[in-house]
């Protein structure tokens, strides 16, 4: 059903649609290869944006020649070459081509990019960023590459429908500071909204992949996880991790009461572990003033329940190792299950995942360990991993709605499927 | 034929503990390395995990981790005039394979060796005269003090966050250590773990009868830490599974725990796994090696040059590799010559079984850990006079029960059958209320007769000669675990014990009664090139290009665990050879 009324809708607003965007073509990059500080000030905001996470293919490790698949809820994007090749690179693009790929999402050939290239968000940089981030790209080896980005069926397939999705989901406009928030939330604000792209996968999205703004970052499934609320919601979001806390699980990936995994975990190994102090200071500022979703956490699940004891049973059997009997874990190595805000998502698609497949989490220069949890799919049944997760999610003073068997049932499914 | 790779800097074979150090201190030197490992690369939370690692069956009966014989075995015999046979199930001791070596499979009780030990011969040569020593007794000092590597001892603990409680802080003895060990530069980095009731109850008989009991020095973790290099490890949580286990728990020091996160993060380190050096090569002098060949589980065949060699297997394989690629002149016992192969040690261990009333005591034996207990060492080296004992060498007596897994832990006294409802009864009884073994863990000294060489007969799948072992008891260990097991036993009668059941090691040596995997010796170190295989800073005298790791080196053994010793030579290695080998590659002493 929800399929199709995608596909209708898209339809209807694809006939609305405009004709051939016109776009100058002009010299390839005038930047100056030897403007050391726009070079420096590229790689720095090129690291912000994450550009070598879509970019790179992890399988070949040639930094920004592409390739790299980019799932979405319509088909697989595959991400284009951005090295100085001339041929299947940028190399021909002008500056001007650079900044209307990445900020108003057209490429040099006036082609609608999709949104799986963030640009929503990237439109929030400055001219000169971008600038500075082609400039920075002029740097790095030429990679000769043929990347054929567009993987997806029909009727995605047909580029022009993005001229309507743009439309609906994008505002372009560079950011605007806040005057009455202080130098710091701006710079946070910012980094958020605009190179750091977190709502790419952290705020809801409408059934055609647009953002819900007004539920910014409060939390989304996707690529097989539920990205948590990273607002300052004091459950579910960051609201109950201090500033350094948080500062700390983006540097390090790792935290005094929870770990990064996943995407999340791909995300600080490669960019915001080198962020610096002051930017992930400000990051934290500022998503800690976000307001979390209207909706009450639920009540807890009655310690008396029989998924609650079998649950008890369970968790103490096979988790209380690692987690100990009391759910606090061990810093920075095991997640505390009373305080780690994914443990309360109202969606419990990355509690059954890590179950199910088990974990490893980040490894960076500070915390090397990399800690990993064991799969228990081969182990526990659908309604036993219900039933632990449901006593996880409901004990030490948490609330959080039950899990179901059917859940668990439908999850395994889903992974059967995915090879990440 | 070979495929030739590209050269390395270093050649590391093995990727164990030994191999996981040099690789980290001279990727920090800025060099190329690779390691080569014969077993398969292994992680802590895939490859054991919580939730099945403690598997009894699969584990311990089967042998999970180690070496299969049927890749490659040892012959064995006790005495030169025997035919030796391939050993087809490990026994007494259990050769490691994959990454991390015997360092995942450990229960981690990581000790120092007494300062006495590096100087053996000179001190007991001065203290009971030359003629005191059996004839053909062939110990020797090492060529290294303890005052070197205690340096490299605090190094080797603070990777691991070795547990316990100091007994001599820079030669002052303080209370509750052991006051026997030599000065340390510093406490633990972490306190003793908690002791269980019986161990508890060890400690304190032991301390009535006037010894000085402390906590065993522990690689299983009592509280949270994070070592030297950033790494962290977890709490122990005294399941009982360490010995043959990995610890999906992140609470064991092993390479995987402590070092290998921060190796495989470095540019300049790879490693092959699941790959066999087949032998180091030289070239045509003979006195530089040129690289390694290895084959792959393809049956292909590569040589991987490069400019030094680090041999960093588990001892045996370091001279069964030294022999086969003619490095150093071989052990001959007639003519009492050559190096390679000579002085190969095991230890004695001995048990003492003690049966208590359960209506009194209840040792929980399940709740355990691997380097868990109270010990004593006023019956370790020489630590005791043994003038009217006749007899060198001895041991740390400890109460170190490490598990209650039910497929072994069936006590029962002697006289009772071996089945029906009786056996129940007294298994019923006695589970709770024995203290299984208690550790007596003896020195093993060097002989003549006792010795590694190429097997005349048996080889391995590459038409290889496989290693034959030569190995017997002599009367002096077997006089040293009587007495060291006599003296046990009143410990555990003054605990209280209704039955006491003494079993001290007796020869011949067998190979399916389990010791320790603590062999030692065949290629080691020394001040003489007569009579050892590397100088001091474990470099090879004749290949000076190629340094030899591990407890091959060991002239003798002590009467305590290796590992702590192992490592500490390592780090010592390390040290030469980047701040001298590197400078000015060539021998590192003059011989």
């Amino acid at each position: 059903m929800r399929k199709w009324r995608t596909i209708a809708a898209t339809g209807v607003l694809v006939g609305a649609g405009l004709a051939a965007y016109p776009v100058v073509r002009t010299m390839a990059s005038d930047s100056d290869a030897q403007d050391f500080a726009q070079i420096e000030r590229g790689r720095r905001l090129a690291t912000l944006a994450d550009c070598a996470a879509c970019h790179t293919n992890k399988d070949s490790g040639k930094p920004f020649a592409g390739g790299r698949p980019i799932e979405t809820p319509f088909g697989n994007v595959l991400a284009p070459n951005i090295t100085p090749d001339r041929e299947t690179g940028i190399g021909n693009w002008s500056d001007e081509d650079f900044d209307n790929a990445v900020r108003q999402g057209i490429d040099d050939e006036g082609k609608r990019l999709y949104p799986a290239m963030p640009y929503v968000y990237y439109a929030k940089m400055s001219r000169d960023d971008v600038k500075a981030i082609r400039a920075y790209l002029a740097t790095v080896p030429a990679v000769h590459n043929k990347v054929h980005a567009n993987q997806l069926p029909f009727p995605f397939s047909i580029r022009w429908t993005m001229y309507a999705w743009d439309w609906l989901y994008f505002t372009p406009g560079e950011f605007k500071p806040d005057k009455t928030k202080s130098p710091e939330w701006n710079r946070g604000a910012f980094l958020v909204t605009g190179p750091g792209h977190c709502g790419a996968c952290h705020t809801p999205k409408s059934f055609l992949g647009g953002d819900e703004t007004d539920q910014a970052l409060q939390g989304y499934a996707i690529q097989g996880w539920f990205a948590p609320s990273i607002t300052g919601d004091k459950v579910r979001g960051v609201g109950s991790m201090s500033i350094p806390d948080i500062v700390a699980l983006l540097k390090t990936g790792h935290n005094a009461v929870t770990g990064v995994a996943g995407p999340m975990a791909e995300q600080v190994a490669d960019s915001s572990s080198h962020f610096s102090d002051a930017d992930l200071k400000a990051i934290a500022t500022y998503l800690q003033s976000l307001p979390g979703g209207n909706d009450k956490p639920p009540s807890p699940v009655a310690q008396d329940d029989p998924r609650m004891k079998a649950g008890q049973a369970i968790y103490r059997d096979t988790c209380s190792a690692c987690h100990g009997i009391d759910g606090n874990g061990v810093p920075s190595l095991f997640p505390s299950l009373v305080k780690a805000p994914q443990v309360h998502a109202p969606d419990p698609t990355s509690n059954i995942r890590v179950v199910l497949r088990g974990v490893r989490s980040a490894a960076t220069e500070r915390e090397p360990t990399a800690p990993a949890m064991p799969s228990f799919d081969w182990q526990l049944k659908d309604d036993q991993i219900a039933a632990v997760l449901t006593y996880i999610r409901n004990s030490w003073g948490g609330a959080a709605p039950a899990v179901s068997a059917d859940d668990v049932h439908k999850a395994r499914d889903e992974l059967a499927d995915r090879s990440d | 034929m070979a495929m030739k790779l590209p050269k390395k800097d270093v050649v590391i074979i093995g990727l164990g503990w030994t191999g996981s150090i040099l690789a980290h201190e001279l990727t920090d030197e800025g060099l190329d390395v690779i390691a080569i490992e014969r077993g398969p690369w292994r992680e802590m939370a895939t490859d054991y995990p919580p939730n099945y690692v403690q598997d009894e069956l699969r584990y311990h009966i089967r042998h999970e981790l180690f070496l299969r014989p049927d890749q490659t075995t040892f012959t064995f015999r006790n005495k030169t005039d025997q035919t030796a046979l391939p050993i087809r199930t490990w026994g007494a001791f259990m050769p490691p394979n994959g990454v991390g070596g015997g360092g995942v499979h450990w229960n981690a009780e990581t000790w120092r060796f007494l300062p006495s030990d590096f100087v053996l011969r000179t001190h007991l040569t001065e203290r009971y005269g030359a003629n005191f020593l059996p004839g053909d007794m062939t110990i020797q000092d090492w060529g290294v003090t303890y005052d070197d590597l205690e340096p490299h001892y605090d190094q080797f603990e603070y990777l691991c966050g070795t547990c316990g409680t100091a007994g001599n802080l820079k030669g002052q003895i303080q209370n509750g250590g052991n006051p026997f060990e030599g000065p340390r530069s510093r406490p633990y980095p972490n306190p003793p773990q908690k002791q269980g009731f019986g161990h508890a109850l060890w400690g304190k008989a032991a301390a009535e009868l006037g010894y000085k009991p402390f906590p065993q020095p522990s690689g299983n973790m009592s509280r949270p830490y994070v070592n030297s290099l950033g790494v962290r490890q977890g709490p122990c949580t005294y399941c009982g599974y360490c010995e043959w286990f990995g610890c999906g728990n992140y609470s064991k020091a092993s390479p995987q725990t402590t070092i290998l996160p921060v190796l495989v993060r470095k540019s300049n380190f790879s490693v092959r796994d699941q790959s066999e050096v087949t032998r180091i090569n030289t070239d045509r002098s003979g006195k530089r090696a040129t690289g390694v060949t290895f084959v792959d589980t393809s049956g292909k065949e590569w040589e991987q040059p490069a400019d030094l060699v680090i041999l960093a297997a588990f001892s045996m394989f370091n001279v069964q590799l030294l022999l086969l690629s003619k490095i150093g002149q071989p052990y001959d016992p007639s003519a009492n010559a050559g190096v390679i192969g000579r002085n190969l040690t095991h230890q004695t261990m001995s048990s003492v079984n003690g049966f208590f009333d359960k209506a009194k005591f209840n040792f929980n034996p399940f709740i355990a850990s691997g380097a868990i207990g109270m010990c004593i060492d006023e019956f370790n080296g020489d630590n005791f006079d043994h003038g009217p004992l006749g007899f060198v060498g001895g041991g740390y007596l400890g109460q170190v029960q490490t598990n209650g897994r039910p497929i072994q832990t069936a006590p029962v006294p002697k006289g009772t059958p071996k089945w029906g409802a009786e056996w129940k009864k007294n298994v019923a009884d006695y589970y709770l209320s024995n203290l299984k073994g208690g550790s007596i863990h003896a020195s093993m000294y060097s002989y003549r007769d006792v010795y590694l060489d190429l097997d005349p007969t048996y080889t391995d799948r590459f038409g290889r000669p496989l290693m034959r072992m030569t190995i017997d008891f002599h009367e002096n260990e077997l006089k040293a675990a009587q007495y060291l097991t006599d003296k046990y036993a009143e410990i555990v009668k003054a605990m209280g014990a209704k039955i006491v059941e003494k079993e001290p090691r007796k020869g011949p040596y067998d190979i399916t009664k389990y010791q320790t995997t603590h062999l030692n010796g065949g290629a080691v170190m020394g001040a003489d090139r007569k009579t050892s295989a590397l100088n001091r800073y474990l470099q090879s005298w004749d290949v000076s290009n190629l340094f030899v790791m591990g407890a091959s080196a060991f002239p003798q053994n002590a009467g305590y665990n290796p590992t702590g010793t192992v490592g500490a030579l390592a780090f010592w290695a390390a040290k030469a050879i980047r701040e001298q080998y590197l400078k000015n590659p060539g021998p590192l002493v003059d011989a």
